[in-house]
């Protein structure tokens, strides 16, 4: 632009520099203000976790196990019984939660989470065709659920692609899918001799309990590579949320970049449901909680990451405790909350015209 | 224009031949257009003139399926797209403000062109953001989320937006539409502010024809797809004109505010005989 005789005067925009700045530091210190708190909640509750089991060990024991000062008995239950189990509920809960908000952003619409839209029950098909037809268990479980949900994803954006895809047939596609697989997961559980059916019950409901290091050592290894990926990406995720039209516009290569974003959110939806199966509707509820939380119009991945090992530690610890249902598996705790939540998004949704 | 040129790189804008289509309907066929540096281009129609469609094509944000849009006489297509975005902004018609952003950080957001996965937010980028809250009078706003503004406001904060892209070329969708008469004028002025202070080219899609003939150095009537006329408002507007891109009888009067044309149109009901004053018409009824 030229130059103008009044910016040779004084700085005529003066004013909208002090207010510039002022927004930029007040949106800053609500980021790390919801950040701080949301990290010490999940940091509470998991201290809470540790402590509280069977037996009661006193936080500062604890503490000064978790320091590597702790006794024989107190190593064994926090650091081979309690703390990976609380790591995995963390893990899993940053990634469903960041693959929740993403995809939820990425296609405009909050039924768009990976259990709505069938990437959880083509890891659960998987798993289970795994465990009741191939007998696999551990890892290998795992690792096959990951590529169901990665299969599922693929096989999704090729019927949804025309010119492009679009977030509404993606979702109606995903839901079609879902109902595929579930019939597919039902018909391996009938055939299934009654032990291994049992196991892969457990596995498609979502659990936590026996998770150990051999879950969360490949999952933190995963989200370790995945989520600053994530972060890197996460600026134009923002821009995508303007409209295609005006994202591209400011120079966003729009399909790719959409295409990018889908392919690390599935990967981080596969992850965290090969470590423990799909645990019901985590996905779906920490992206709106995140995002109202934060409302700065950025992709609120801090705030739903942190939301999400909030809600898995929460209810898995609910579910440990729960009177009279002992074995309660996280996922059926988490469903119990989830489902009135989708009946209410899918009630609500096309009386607000945000259906399209 | 004014007499003050300014100084600065002129990006030329173009298309040729283009051919446009949404998945098979084809609403653009064969249409050449060349957008006048340096000046305010207008584009009128009736609805489905396709107007929108060749904005978009113009802007790369639609493949054209034939012919070529030359941004400095290099196919659009070719340029990177983040290299367009340098040097050509455009509003479309619904652009989306995500929940509860500031109107700071939406403006900030035309930056993004300049910046770069990792090149840190710099002092130019301040001054770039700063001087379009100043341009379009919403420095005021800066802290509000976008979603409490009025239509108004939140038109201004989009403007503003595409501004701080600080773009040689500026391509505008319907900006006025849901806007009160009083916002559409000073949305008008502003871009003709921005025109004559730096020498944006300017492309506006536009339903008012008063207006747009007032307010255009260059005006573009389409019909079906094809531009009917082309030229300078005062040369091209006539009742002729209008009768053959509106479908719609009208007269073409002398705007006494700015001595453009202003076009008066003639429905099925309440025309008075051609000679016939007011009172003429209340005693012939009487």
């Amino acid at each position: 632009m030229s130059v103008d005789l009044q910016t040779v005067v004084a700085d005529p925009a003066a004013a909208e520099r002090a207010a510039i700045r002022r927004t930029r530091a007040g949106t800053r210190t609500r980021r790390i203000t919801i950040g701080v708190v949301l990290a010490a909640a999940v940091a509470l509750v998991g201290a809470v976790a540790l402590s509280v089991g069977e037996s009661v060990i006193s936080l500062p024991d604890v503490l000064s196990t978790l320091a590597g000062q702790g006794s024989r008995n107190t190593n064994y239950v926090i650091l081979e019984l309690r703390l990976p189990r609380a790591v995995t509920a963390i893990l899993v809960g940053i990634g469903f939660g960041l693959s929740g908000t993403v995809i939820q952003s990425l296609l405009g619409n909050p039924l768009a989470s990976p259990d709505v839209i069938g990437l959880s029950t083509g890891a659960s098909a998987a798993a289970v065709l795994g465990i009741v037809v191939i007998g696999l268990d551990g890892i290998a479980v795992s690792v096959i659920a990951l590529f169901g949900a990665l299969l599922t994803a693929a096989v999704m954006y090729v019927l949804a692609w025309r010119d492009g895809v679009s977030g509404y047939r993606l979702i109606l596609i995903g839901i079609g899918l879902a109902a595929l697989l579930l019939s597919v997961v039902s018909f391996f559980m009938t055939r299934a001799q009654v032990t291994s059916a049992s196991e892969a019950l457990v596995w498609i409901s979502g659990s936590l309990s026996g998770r150990n290091w051999s879950q969360a050592v490949p999952l933190a290894v995963a989200l370790a590579v995945l989520v600053p990926v994530l972060a890197v990406l996460s600026r134009v995720l923002g821009l995508l949320g303007m409209g295609d039209d005006t994202a591209r516009g400011l120079g966003v290569p729009v399909q790719q970049t959409r295409l990018a974003l889908l392919i690390v959110a599935v990967a981080i939806a596969g992850v965290a449901t090969a470590a423990t199966g799909p645990i019901a509707f985590v996905a779906l509820l920490a992206g709106p909680i995140g995002r109202t939380l934060s409302r700065d119009g950025g992709a609120a991945l801090l705030p739903s990451a942190l939301v999400g090992a909030l809600i898995v530690l929460i209810a898995d610890f609910a579910a440990q405790h729960t009177p009279g249902l002992p074995l309660l598996p996280v996922g059926v705790l988490t469903g119990a909350i989830g489902a009135p939540y989708l009946l209410f998004l899918l009630a609500t949704m096309n009386r607000a015209g945000r259906g399209g | 224009m004014t007499d003050d040129e300014p100084t600065g790189t002129r990006h030329t804008l173009r298309g040729e031949h283009l051919r446009l289509a949404y998945d098979r309907r084809q609403v653009v066929d064969d249409l050449s257009i060349d957008i006048p540096t340096g000046g305010v281009t207008m584009i009128i129609g009736p609805n489905g003139c396709g107007k929108s469609t060749l904005l978009r094509a113009l802007a790369r944000l639609l493949t054209p399926v034939g012919g070529t849009v030359y941004l400095d006489g290099r196919d659009i297509g070719t340029v990177p797209n983040r290299e367009v975005a340098t040097v050509l902004g455009i509003l479309p018609q619904s652009p989306v403000a995500p929940d509860g952003i500031t109107v700071t950080d939406l403006v900030s957001r035309g930056r993004y062109p300049h910046q770069g996965w990792f090149r840190k937010w710099n002092a130019e980028d301040d001054d770039a953001v700063a001087e379009a809250l100043a341009v379009t009078s919403t420095g005021e706003l800066a802290d509000r989320p976008v979603d409490q503004l009025s239509g108004g406001q939140r038109q201004r904060v989009w403007i503003a937006m595409a501004l701080a892209q600080r773009t040689d070329l500026l391509l505008l969708d319907e900006p006025t539409t849901y806007l009160d008469l009083a916002n559409q004028v000073e949305l008008l002025d502003l871009l003709t502010d921005l025109n004559r202070r730096s020498g944006t080219t300017i492309a506006v899609v536009l339903h008012d024809l008063n207006l747009a003939c007032r307010y255009a150095d260059h005006l573009v009537a389409m019909r079906a797809g094809q531009i009917m006329a082309e030229g300078k408002p005062s040369e091209i507007v006539t009742p002729e004109m209008i009768k053959e891109v509106f479908r719609l009888d009208a007269d073409v009067l002398r705007d006494p505010v700015s001595g453009t044309p202003m076009i008066v149109p003639i429905g099925r009901h309440h025309v008075a005989a051609p000679t016939a004053t007011i009172t003429d018409e209340v005693e012939n009824t009487a």
